[in-house]
């Protein structure tokens, strides 16, 4: 019975609760933390571990599951793609059912095009070197965490000579979002869960401008349930003490400076630009574009497809999920006509988004 | 979105395959809608019951750590049988090989079937050889079918869960699907998991010994304990409560499925049985299992709680609660 360890172990998790539960024993007004990463909210809801918490303190999620965060647009663009001769898809897996405005890369792969699962980037180049005839696209989503890896990919390829990978690129950049989302009143965000893998490589001093000049508690944690917990005890601490810093709870992993070579490769790699969000729309300096040094593996630029126009989802509150300001199940079409099967929104697709977690886990007596 | 065209998801074992079940396939074969569905059907014939099932195996890779595809389909069609409580009989095999398929593997592919079957006690009465032009299969495809004979009258399948009943599995989960997985092209992880792939008839007789006590056997397979016990509270139409903590996992699996993004209980078993038996004999039956080569881990996971709801929940580790839902199209490694 290997499934204990101490970052699992119920007798840590439940002292943590105590502690939480005595800091919060004599305060009526609610404590509102945000986890922006999807991996937080996979563990929170996975563990169970809302049941854990006084009800004082809240647990809201935040736009950190990079394929929800994905605007349609992109997903069409992808379509697009796929649909052009000669030309292979690859991508993580769950981008294969996020619903674009009239079909998906499930749907497309079905009918004939090809699409490769890919579990790193590197793979994507090596199936681009084994096919050199054919044009091998890589799904270029997510955070600082897959950035590296794509940044990585393009000096390969580059100084292999490879002419025929790509990339679709759609980075995004967390710390931007955050200081946005803080701002709002009717959120009331009182402290972040900041996130482990993304923190390992911008190090937690990225979040310091959100602790000193916004006021917001930042306290970066890491996924186990035991990790969860004691981020949320030491940001309860801080808004009980009136403080705001940026602390680290993840202390195996991440660092106050992060990760200075995968720093210096999104610099080399990549230029900061304006990014388009599902639900909250573009926010200037929260993207990463492929800078013009490395145009040629910029797929967009080499290769400009005709993408139909973009028609969100009708009835799908993803945008709302993914700001925090409605709970899954307050979405109507939740469980309805919005399942993990035939998903409405992103949020219901990706194994990090919120509905799919609320879905999956959510049913309790 | 139009769904006219068959997804992979229509194959995972989850919610799409129920749907197309019950939509299409049953109705239009059988005539009838869908009633209760088990691994194996039980038929009578002239006063005697008998059990027949079929399946297709097209796992890929064809050889993985702990077995490969000819193990695998003698195996798993043999546990079909005993789910409902049969002794197998006879076994049919039906292979489809793509075009330049190696001579030496398919040799290895058949003497495992050979051992399978004779280790379960079976024997390969039928079968059926195609060859397909290159690319118009993945290697080798087999299908295989099985006949069993009941020495018993007991009635064992899906709606038979019973208020009160424990729940037993007779080892760690997820072994299989992570093997597999573990060894797909690209992922190629170092691990030292095997998978789990075994005959359960053996196992199941000696349990069979405790009788009536015994309401509901169940191999999870595709979709993995989840969805199987979820299949279960809805057949049997009452509510399960899982206690995670005494799952038996191991270490190794644990951390391919944390590094993938994956939830062990939706991972895929090739060799477990979930019991779901009286209370007053779960606890000699755990001990029946642990005696046993295929049951030393063995444990109890669960009961059933209540009559109706259809629910399944879990008390994790950590000593939250949560629900439990079947798998919803094809769990996939997620994305960062
Ligand atoms: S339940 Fe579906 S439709 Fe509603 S917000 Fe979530 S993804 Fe969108």
């Amino acid at each position: 019975m290997n499934y204990r360890d101490e970052f699992r172990d119920r007798d840590i998790v439940k002292g943590l609760a105590a502690r939480i539960a005595r800091l919060t024993a004599d305060r009526s007004e609610p404590i509102t933390l945000m986890e922006v990463c999807g991996t937080h909210t996979m563990s929170i809801y996975q563990y169970g571990i809302r049941r854990l918490l006084p009800p004082q303190v809240r647990l809201i999620s935040g736009p950190g599951c990079p394929v929800c965060v994905t605007p349609v647009g992109y997903l069409d663009k992808v379509v697009a793609y796929a649909r052009q001769p000669e030309t292979i898809i690859t991508t993580f897996g769950d981008m294969l059912r996020v619903p674009g405005s009239s079909s998906t890369l499930m749907l497309e792969r079905a009918r004939g095009a090809d699409v490769r699962i890919v579990y790193s980037t590197l793979d994507a180049l090596a199936l681009a070197e084994r096919n050199p005839g054919k044009r091998v696209i890589f799904l270029g989503v997510g955070f600082e965490t897959t950035a590296p890896t794509i940044a990585a990919s393009i000096l390969t390829a580059a100084s292999r000579g490879v002419t025929n990978y790509f990339v679709l690129a759609a980075h995004k950049t967390i710390p931007i979002p955050m200081q946005l989302l803080s701002a709002d009143p009717e959120l009331g965000i009182d402290g972040y869960l900041c996130p482990a893998h993304v923190s390992a490589i911008i190090g937690a001093d990225a979040y310091r401008f959100l602790a000193e000049e916004n006021g917001v508690p930042c306290v970066v944690t890491g996924f186990e349930p035991a990790d969860v917990m004691q981020g949320v005890e030491m940001l309860v601490r801080q808004v009980v003490e009136k403080r705001s810093e940026v602390e680290i709870q993840y202390s195996r992993f991440v660092t106050r400076e992060g990760n200075p070579k995968a720093q210096a490769m999104l610099l080399e790699v990549f230029t900061q630009a304006d990014a388009a969000w599902r639900g909250i729309g573009v926010i200037p300096g929260s993207g990463l574009d492929i800078a013009e040094k490395f145009a040629a593996f910029d797929v967009e630029r080499g290769f400009p497809v005709e993408v139909e126009v973009p028609s969100e989802p009708g009835g799908c509150l993803c945008g709302e999920v993914l700001k925090g300001k409605v709970a899954p199940s307050d979405c109507p079409l939740f469980g309805k006509a919005c399942t993990p099967e035939e998903p409405v929104g992103a949020c219901m697709v990706s194994s990090e988004g919120s509905c799919a977690a609320a879905h999956r886990y959510g049913q309790v007596e | 979105m139009d769904t006219d065209i068959i997804l992979l998801g229509h194959g995972s074992g989850g919610k799409l395959s129920h749907q197309l079940l019950e939509e299409l396939i049953i109705p239009t074969l059988s005539g009838v809608p869908m009633a209760g569905r088990n691994d194996a059907a039980v038929l009578e014939h002239n006063g005697s019951r008998f059990a027949f099932t079929t399946d297709s195996y097209v796992v890929d890779p064809v050889f993985f750590p702990g077995g490969n595809i000819g193990g695998l389909a003698v195996n798993g069609t043999v546990n079909d049988l005993a789910m409902v409580g049969a002794t197998p009989l006879v076994i049919s095999v039906g292979l489809i090989i793509e075009e330049g398929f190696s001579r030496r593997e398919l040799a290895e592919i058949l003497t495992s079937m050979r051992e399978a079957a004779d280790r379960a006690g079976v024997s390969i009465a039928a079968g059926d050889t195609k060859v397909v032009p290159r690319g118009k299969a993945d290697r080798i495809f087999i299908n295989t079918s099985g006949i069993g004979f009941f020495n018993h009258t007991l009635e064992i399948n899906g709606s038979n869960a019973r208020a009160g009943d424990k729940i037993l599995i007779n080892g760690t989960i997820g072994d299989h699907g992570i093997a597999v997985m573990a060894k797909r092209e690209g992922l190629e992880l170092d691990t030292d998991i095997l998978s789990d792939c075994a005959a359960l008839n053996n196992l199941i007789e000696e349990l069979l010994e405790e009788g009536e006590a015994i309401h509901v056997l169940r191999d999870p397979t595709r979709g993995g304990v989840a969805t199987t016990l979820k299949e279960i509270a809805l057949q049997s139409d009452v509510s399960i409560t899982l206690d995670e903590a005494a799952f038996p996992l191991k270490g190794a699996v644990r951390g391919v499925c944390a590094l993938l993004g994956l939830d062990p209980l939706y991972v895929a078993n090739e060799g477990k049985v979930l019991v779901l038996a009286a209370p007053e004999a779960a606890e000699r039956l755990l001990e029946r299992m642990k005696q046993h080569p295929l049951g030393r881990d063995a444990a109890i996971i669960g009961e059933v709680t209540a009559v109706g709801g259809g629910r399944v929940q879990i008390e994790t580790v950590v000593g939250g609660m949560r629900g439990v839902e079947m798998l919803s199209g094809e769990q996939l490694p997620r994305i960062c």
